[in-house]
């Protein structure tokens, strides 16, 4: 399998693969509705300085890339660059809970925003069109560097994974309602889920901005994969009854319809409802009067 | 004198054109300004109707389309859509 980096420099990697014994912490069940009432979960900088350093010496050279849907060990050997990102205790914790163990790498890709290049990214979701109610891939964002407002940050709509459009159909849309402009410090990763609406916005910087991104495919069915012992905390349901401000109110109840839908396939529990969204519209009792 | 189109696209959150505005598009046909994805976080009215107030003609309005059946629960593409314009003079 291709290596997709340059061997890591000398001194060793300040970040020591898990010991096999150790279990990354995985992610709560309320940080978890945060990503499906989201559709993104943000780990600010949480990749240490020295690797951050690192990859801004290699990624401008960009990085081949590896088979789809290859294993991690497969595309990334241990020592490398992108397994010791993978590594990091939040970040695999975090994978860990979204899509499980061993996911398989869908795909990479270096993406450079140039200084003061001219124009965005069309507002867009990845691949095609990808309408999956039982399981979702996540993309991994690394961010090697400080991001400004102004070097273009990723553009980004929360609440806008479940939307059903394809790939650049919503380039129309300019800007919407709060929306995120990622302004992050160096070392930040943040997962998305496949749909989410996102761009790079233009770089009005001197600066060239890097982003690092790695697609995971899940390999196991996605249900209770992180750590379930608050599931029935109050602030589960407050996270998944999260609405945006571009969402059209009536458009937005469909949008808790569809979180619900998800989130029952999630854990497991048909049972899970918010405010009857989902109960009331099932209900076609079959027992007759007596 | 040259007139150019300025082209104003207003996200509304109901139907109404005084609803708020939730998104919004710029195209401007005279080359003096380059608006683009994600390059700002306040939208320009805060209703259709204030718009119309500050000289923008509307031309288009998005119909109101049932749903498709079997997909009355989808989410999709936003659904109040208004275009307007301005002739302005590029010379």
């Amino acid at each position: 399998m291709t290596n997709p980096e340059q061997p890591p420099p000398s001194p060793p990697p300040p970040v020591p693969p898990l010991p096999s014994s150790a279990a990354p912490p995985l992610l709560s069940s309320v940080r978890m509705a945060h990503f499906v009432a989201h559709g993104s979960l943000r780990l600010d900088a949480v990749v240490p300085a020295e690797m951050n350093a690192e990859a801004i010496g290699f990624l401008g050279r960009g990085v081949p890339g590896v088979p789809y849907g290859s294993a991690v060990a497969d595309a990334y050997p241990e020592g490398s660059f992108a397994r010791r990102l993978l590594g990091i205790p939040a970040v695999a914790g975090a994978l860990r809970s979204l899509v499980g163990p061993d996911p398989r790498v869908d795909h990479h890709a270096v993406h450079v925003r140039e200084p003061r290049e001219g124009s965005a990214q069309p507002l867009h979701g990845d691949a095609i069109i990808d309408v999956r109610t039982d399981a979702f891939d996540v993309q991994l964002m690394y961010y090697p560097q400080d991001v400004t407002l102004d070097m273009g940050g990723t553009l980004s709509v929360p609440g806008s994974h479940l939307r059903r459009t394809n790939e650049t159909d919503t380039g129309r849309y300019q800007n919407l309602l709060g929306q995120s402009r990622l302004v992050c410090p160096a070392g930040t990763v943040v997962f998305l889920h496949h749909g989410l609406w996102h761009g790079g916005r233009r770089n009005d910087s001197d600066a060239v901005r890097y982003m690092f991104k790695i697609r995971f495919n899940p390999a196991v069915r996605q249900r209770r994969l992180w750590d379930t012992s608050d599931l029935g905390y109050p602030q589960v349901a407050e996270e998944l009854s999260t609405t945006f401000p571009w969402y059209e109110p009536a458009t937005g109840r469909l949008e808790i319809y569809n979180r619900v839908l998800l989130w029952r396939s999630l854990t497991g529990d048909e049972s899970f409802d918010l405010e009857h969204w989902v109960t009331r519209v099932s209900n076609r009792p079959q027992e007759e009067v007596a | 004198m040259t007139t150019r189109q300025q082209v104003l696209v207003l996200y509304l959150a109901t139907s109404a054109l005084d609803s708020p505005v939730v998104g919004w598009s710029v195209y401007d046909g005279t080359g003096r300004t380059s608006p683009t994805t994600g390059d700002g976080d306040e939208p320009p009215y805060k209703s259709g109707v204030d718009a119309l107030r500050d000289g923008w003609r509307l031309f288009q309005a998005a119909q109101l389309i049932p749903p498709y059946p079997g997909s009355e629960y989808d989410v999709s593409f936003l659904k109040h859509e208004f275009f307007f314009e301005k002739l302005v003079d590029a010379g």
